[in-house]
């Protein structure tokens, strides 16, 4: 299965794990990511909350690209991204004034064909192959799904019927062996793009989080947005200042849980490169290899 | 030579001012066939009533126009007047020169051209006229009540007693509706069943009113004055002429363990089961879906499963294998009353557009409860005999969040209509909740308090000051469970603060929809409904308990949420218009009804397809010989509205209107 | 067309070309804050209304009111994390999320030096990494931040951090085609329409 994709600028920094586990899943799992040729940022939040047109345009023009590139679906494995891009997407649509006027701005032909997929989306249609490639299940290991707000919200955008009560991630997090737990606060924000101007806010908002997940007895917090990982990753120290005690919760990429399952080594998943130790799950993945276990070792960790 | 009288009136300066009405009475005066033409200021009042009699008799006048207001505002007057002088009212016809014409110009001279234009087509009109007479229809003085809450119970109790007979339809085993559960009502906080069941009881006994219990309307005939109802009377699985209600029966049921419909889920009760100990009547009913002796039918097991309460039936009175039965019964008039339903806030709906409150966790928390469930736990009679007790560990709750406006005005939900007697109850249950739990918290969580009725809003004070219930005005946006306490997060909105409450319980104050079913019991009877299902009122100020099918009147909640007193006040005045009805032997109608030429029609039957009112049927024409010629479309004057859309349709011109004729509209176009 | 009247007061404001700020923020984002029944589900469920002075429900009553200069000067709509849990509960799909946009963007383009001065760091810093680059460059963005914000010795802990995880990139790596980016810059900011 081939695709487009359109890592954002986070992959290349604080998400660097986030990216190379994706590419080591896509080996087993069979999907080639094409990288969007000269893509640009999306401008995230201080696009659309200066300026939004400025926020529409920046992802509209990394659209057209992709549509040039004659890709009909793109993968967008940064929630914010994903949301970026989908709004624009929805909002060109649904105006067609707006469409026109970008259309002008962006100075070429640009049809709006190119549908938007978040590594969720994606990942649950292939639900049925990870399950079945699974070499280490992870049994035993407890996680809370945490969806965060950019994946779920706007539903008109995102078009998730449950957004107050959604179960993709908790089906994939099935197909790996591994038991969801049911929490509350799956839904939460977690301070977002306030990580530099605003941290205390982010130390508050994850404390409530993490809190939360591990009064549902999770092992690990599951995510598929680099900001929510770097927010819980990094500051996950601070936060356990105010708490009853220290958190110890390894923050994973949703491609680092399916790569685990997969068999795929810790360094090709980045596993090394969290503030927190993600030992407490690494252990899950231990237990299940045997020395007979066949594994899915990715030949190449970088293509794009 | 025609000769007709032409009356224009000043009203006062209504059409003065603009119109001068001298001219026009003039102008018209010398038409050919105006016998008569006069102007007065009040043509309406007693003088000018007077006018028009004076000049129909030394005129010998055939026909009159009066060119004066509108005809909904005057006609039937004139047509009186110039039937009480000797001329057939249907002869009388109104030109509109007020608010077709003084009222909405400014230039005296256009208007009084306009003025003049305006009779002088109505005059060319009424040289076609022709005389026509009253409709009479037998009429079957006999009513029947759908539905027996409060509504209905009131509306046959009132005919009853007005000296008519009532069959009354109730769907479930007893009657009493929502009102038997409650436990007491605003705003006197008398016990609801106290005031109820005395009702009930008189209901039973009267000889006037026939009760069908567990039984539906299936089918609807005929038109006012004259239905047909079919009635299915769904099988009990007991002989009610045998059985005395002892109750034997359902002290022996193997399974006593089905959530109670009257106690909302919060009780149980057995397979063969009476609702509630005041059921009236008091005749239990067997749920087979839940009984073992026919789910071991279902399954085709040959052994009989069960049999325990035949064998405890010291009268035989258990029938195994009653089937649904049916019943017609001739009426005059039907009353709808059929009630309402609570939204449920769970995550199955039976429309897409009322999904919702997956935020609220889609009602899975067993703690969130709806307002009716309150009523039954606040109930004597209730399944904790009155006491608060929460439903998941029976705990008594300290902390109770109380949340209106759930589904109602949320236009996102597909409600956006306010339920109106929310606030009230959720007023009423703070106060029963402190009359109960002294040391409980009640908050209540509101967008706006709607307390307009007597004594309406010094009741819900009264739960604010000496209930002391903390009243938070805005909605909660988000609940969950977290170990023994319900999370509310909600805000104060006049303060700004936002607010999480550790709640013990919740209370949602869910919105009134009408009955599942209502679509097609309204199709059955060819009355409207809104998009909601609530059936639409004839008018809404003028005409708010008769529906737009002559004969068919609509009381209670199922035309929009209301409260008893409105509901008890409502289902009277259904029956103030039934027993008025039925005050003459014969019903007088107004002969401007549609007419199809059988020797025209060719019977494409387009009349049938637009008419509104299922007012068309069809006829066999047959020569001598009984051989089929064709079959033609024929209106039912009993039916039709005269609303003339057949007409318009009718392709051979075969279908008129009578009054207002092809020729009639003809010659008004043609004067202009 | 909203209907919200103007209340008067001291504090009304009329933008230069005279229309009330109602009339601006439904032009601007096609909603009608004439719609909000001011129920507070928006702030009852705002992961920072506690944060905030003026919670969304009362951001969009001020709407109602026509208070510019008090919105303008408020810092509660920067404290918008756009999670749109507002948009997706609220009972009259208003979208406050994007009434809040609305407001930060006229704040932005029409009285910037009232914008707190984090906050106003962090969007320039973040656009003109865009601007510059086509891309994020974090460790810039970072350097940017500070400078502009006087925040520098905020986090210096996580720093050695991040690049011992190999997290901050000390290159840019930018777009080929930047001239694109300049165009949208140019027509979207600047109001420089390239047709």
């Amino acid at each position: 299965m081939k695709i487009g994709f359109f890592p954002g600028c986070s992959l290349h920094g604080t998400g660097k794990e986030y990216g190379e586990s994706l590419q080591a899943i896509t080996v087993p799992l069979g999907i080639e990511l094409a990288e969007i040729r000269d893509w640009a940022c999306c401008g995230a939040t201080s696009a659309h909350a200066t300026n939004h047109l400025l926020g529409i345009a920046l992802p509209a023009r990394t659209l057209a690209q992709a549509e040039e590139e004659k890709h009909g679906e793109v993968l967008a494995p940064c929630a914010a991204c994903y949301s970026r891009l989908a709004a624009a997407r929805d909002e060109i649509a649904h105006d067609p004034t707006l469409a026109q006027r970008v259309n002008g701005i962006l100075g070429k032909p640009f049809a709006n064909s190119v549908a938007v997929l978040n590594i969720v989306d994606l990942l649950v249609k292939m639900a049925p192959v990870i399950k079945q490639k699974t070499t280490h299940p992870l049994t035993g290991m407890k996680v809370a799904s945490y969806y965060g707000c950019l994946l779920v919200r706007p539903p008109k955008v995102t078009n998730c019927a449950e957004f107050e009560s959604p179960q993709v991630m908790e089906e994939v997090v099935r197909a790996t062996g591994a038991t969801p737990v049911e929490w509350p606060k799956k839904l939460d924000c977690c301070g977002g793009g306030f990580s530099l101007s605003r941290s205390a806010s982010v130390v508050r908002l994850g404390r409530e989080i993490l809190e939360n997940a591990r009064s549902a007895g999770a092992d690990v917090l599951l995510v598929a947005c680099p900001m929510c990982q770097s927010n819980l990753d990094m500051r996950q120290q601070a936060m356990s200042r105010r708490s009853t005690k220290p958190f110890d919760m390894p923050i994973l990429y949703i491609t680092q849980l399916v790569g685990m399952a997969l068999g795929c080594d810790s360094k090709s998943l980045g596993l090394g490169r969290h503030f927190v130790s993600t030992a407490p799950a690494t252990k899950f993945m231990a237990a299940a290899s045997t020395p007979a276990a066949h594994t899915n070792q990715p030949t190449a960790t970088k293509e794009a | 030579m025609a000769r007709i009288g032409v009356f224009v009136c000043h009203c006062g300066e209504n059409i003065g001012r603009t119109v001068d009405c001298a001219r026009v009475a003039q102008a018209l005066g010398e038409l050919p066939g105006v016998a008569h033409a006069a102007d007065y200021k009040y043509m309406c009042s007693d003088p000018g009533q007077a006018l028009v009699k004076q000049a129909i008799v030394e005129k010998k006048l055939d026909g009159v126009v009066v060119a004066a207001c509108s005809p909904h505002m005057h006609e039937k007057t004139f047509r009186r007047t110039v039937s009480s002088a000797g001329l057939n009212p249907f002869l009388c016809e109104m030109a509109n020169i007020r608010e077709h014409c003084s009222w909405i110009h400014e230039d005296c001279e256009a208007a009084t051209v306009k003025a003049t234009d305006l009779a002088r087509f109505m005059i060319e009109k009424v040289k076609h006229n022709v005389p026509l007479q009253p409709i009479r229809i037998p009429i079957t003085r006999r009513a029947l009540v759908i539905g027996a809450g409060i509504s209905g119970i009131q509306a046959a109790l009132d005919i009853a007693d007005g000296g008519r007979d009532v069959v009354l339809v109730e769907k479930e085993p007893s009657i009493g509706g929502h009102m038997s559960q409650l436990s007491e009502t605003f705003p006197t906080l008398d016990c609801s069943q106290c005031i109820l069941t005395p009702r009930m009881v008189e209901v039973y006994q009267h000889p006037r009113i026939k009760l069908y219990s567990y039984s539906e309307v299936d089918a609807v005939e005929g038109y006012i004055g004259s239905f047909t109802v079919r009635i299915r009377r769904k099988a009990r699985s007991v002989d009610e002429s045998k059985c005395n209600g002892c109750g034997e029966c359902q002290k022996v049921c193997p399974n006593r363990k089905i959530p109670s419909e009257f106690d909302v889920g919060l009780g149980k009760r057995s397979a063969i089961y009476v609702p509630f100990p005041q059921a009236v009547p008091n005749i239990p009913v067997i749920d087979r879906e839940n009984c073992a002796l026919y789910k071991g039918r279902a399954r085709g097991a040959k052994k009989q499963a069960c049999g325990r309460c035949a064998e405890a039936c010291g009268r035989q009175a258990i029938d195994y294998d009653q089937q649904d039965s049916f019943v017609t019964e001739k009426v005059g008039a039907i009353i709808v009353a059929t009630g309402y339903q609570l939204y449920s806030i769970g995550k199955q709906q039976e429309a897409e557009n009322l999904k919702g409150y997956g935020e609220y966790g889609y009602g899975r928390i067993p703690d969130v409860i709806d307002g009716l469930q309150f009523e039954r736990l606040a109930s004597a009679s209730g399944p904790t005999s009155g006491k608060i007790l929460r439903p998941s560990d029976g705990k008594e709750p300290k902390t109770i969040a109380f949340l209106q406006c759930i589904g109602s005005r949320d236009p996102a939900k597909g409600m956006e209509y306010c339920s109106k007697i929310c606030c009230m109850y959720v007023a009423k249950h703070t106060m029963l909740y402190h009359h109960k739990v002294h040391d409980g918290k009640a908050v209540v969580f509101y967008m706006d308090i709607r307390a307009a009725g007597k004594g309406y809003d010094e009741f819900a004070r009264r739960a604010i000051e000496e209930s002391h219930a903390l009243y938070l005005r805005g909605r909660v946006s988000k609940m969950y469970r977290e170990g023994d306490v319900i999370k509310v997060f909600g805000v104060d909105t006049l303060s700004g603060e936002p607010v999480v409450i550790d709640a013990d319980m919740v209370v949602l104050a869910t919105a009134m929809r009408p009955q599942p079913g209502i679509e097609a019991l309204a199709q059955k009877l060819s009355i409207s409904y809104d998009g909601h299902g609530f059936i639409n009122e004839a008018h809404p100020k003028l005409r708010p308990v008769e529906t737009n099918t002559a004969g068919v009147f609509v009381a209670g909640a199922c035309q929009s949420p209301r409260d008893i007193p409105d509901s008890v006040a409502m289902a009277s005045a259904t029956a103030s218009k039934v027993l008025g009805l039925f005050s003459a032997e014969e019903l007088e109608r107004e002969p401007l009804v549609a007419h199809i030429d059988p020797a025209l029609c060719v019977g494409c039957f387009h009349c049938e397809r637009v008419c509104a009112y299922g007012a068309i049927e069809h006829k066999e024409i047959r020569d001598k010989n009984d051989n089929l010629i064709k079959i033609v479309a024929e209106v039912n004057s009993g039916v039709c509205q005269g609303c003339g859309t057949c007409q318009a349709t009718c392709p051979s011109k075969a279908d008129e209107l009578e009054g207002f004729t092809d020729q009639q509209i003809y010659a008004e176009i043609n004067a202009f | 067309m909203t209907s919200s009247q103007s209340v008067s007061s001291p504090e009304n404001g009329r933008n230069s070309s005279g229309d009330s700020l109602a009339h601006e923020i439904h032009n601007l984002t096609g909603v009608d804050p004439a719609r909000c029944y001011q129920c507070g589900k928006c702030t009852a469920g705002c992961p920072m209304a506690n944060e905030m002075a003026v919670g969304p429900h009362a951001m969009i009553r001020l709407i109602q009111l026509d208070r510019r200069d008090r919105l303008m000067r408020d810092e509660s709509k920067w404290l918008c994390l756009t999670c749109e849990t507002c948009t997706s509960r609220c009972p009259n799909e208003i979208d406050p999320a994007r009434l809040i946009d609305g407001l930060r963007e006229i704040a932005f383009r029409d009285h910037r030096e009232k914008t707190p001065a984090r906050i106003r760091a962090f969007h320039e810093s973040f656009l003109n990494q865009i601007r510059m680059f086509g891309r994020m460059y974090e460790l810039g963005l970072v350097i940017w931040y500070k400078t502009k914000s006087g925040a520098l010795f905020d986090d210096v802990a996580t720093a050695p951090g991040l690049i011992t995880r190999g997290k901050l990139n000390f290159l840019p790596h930018g777009n080929q085609d930047i001239a694109s980016i300049r165009r949208i810059f140019e027509a979207c900011v600047e109001g420089k329409d390239h047709k």
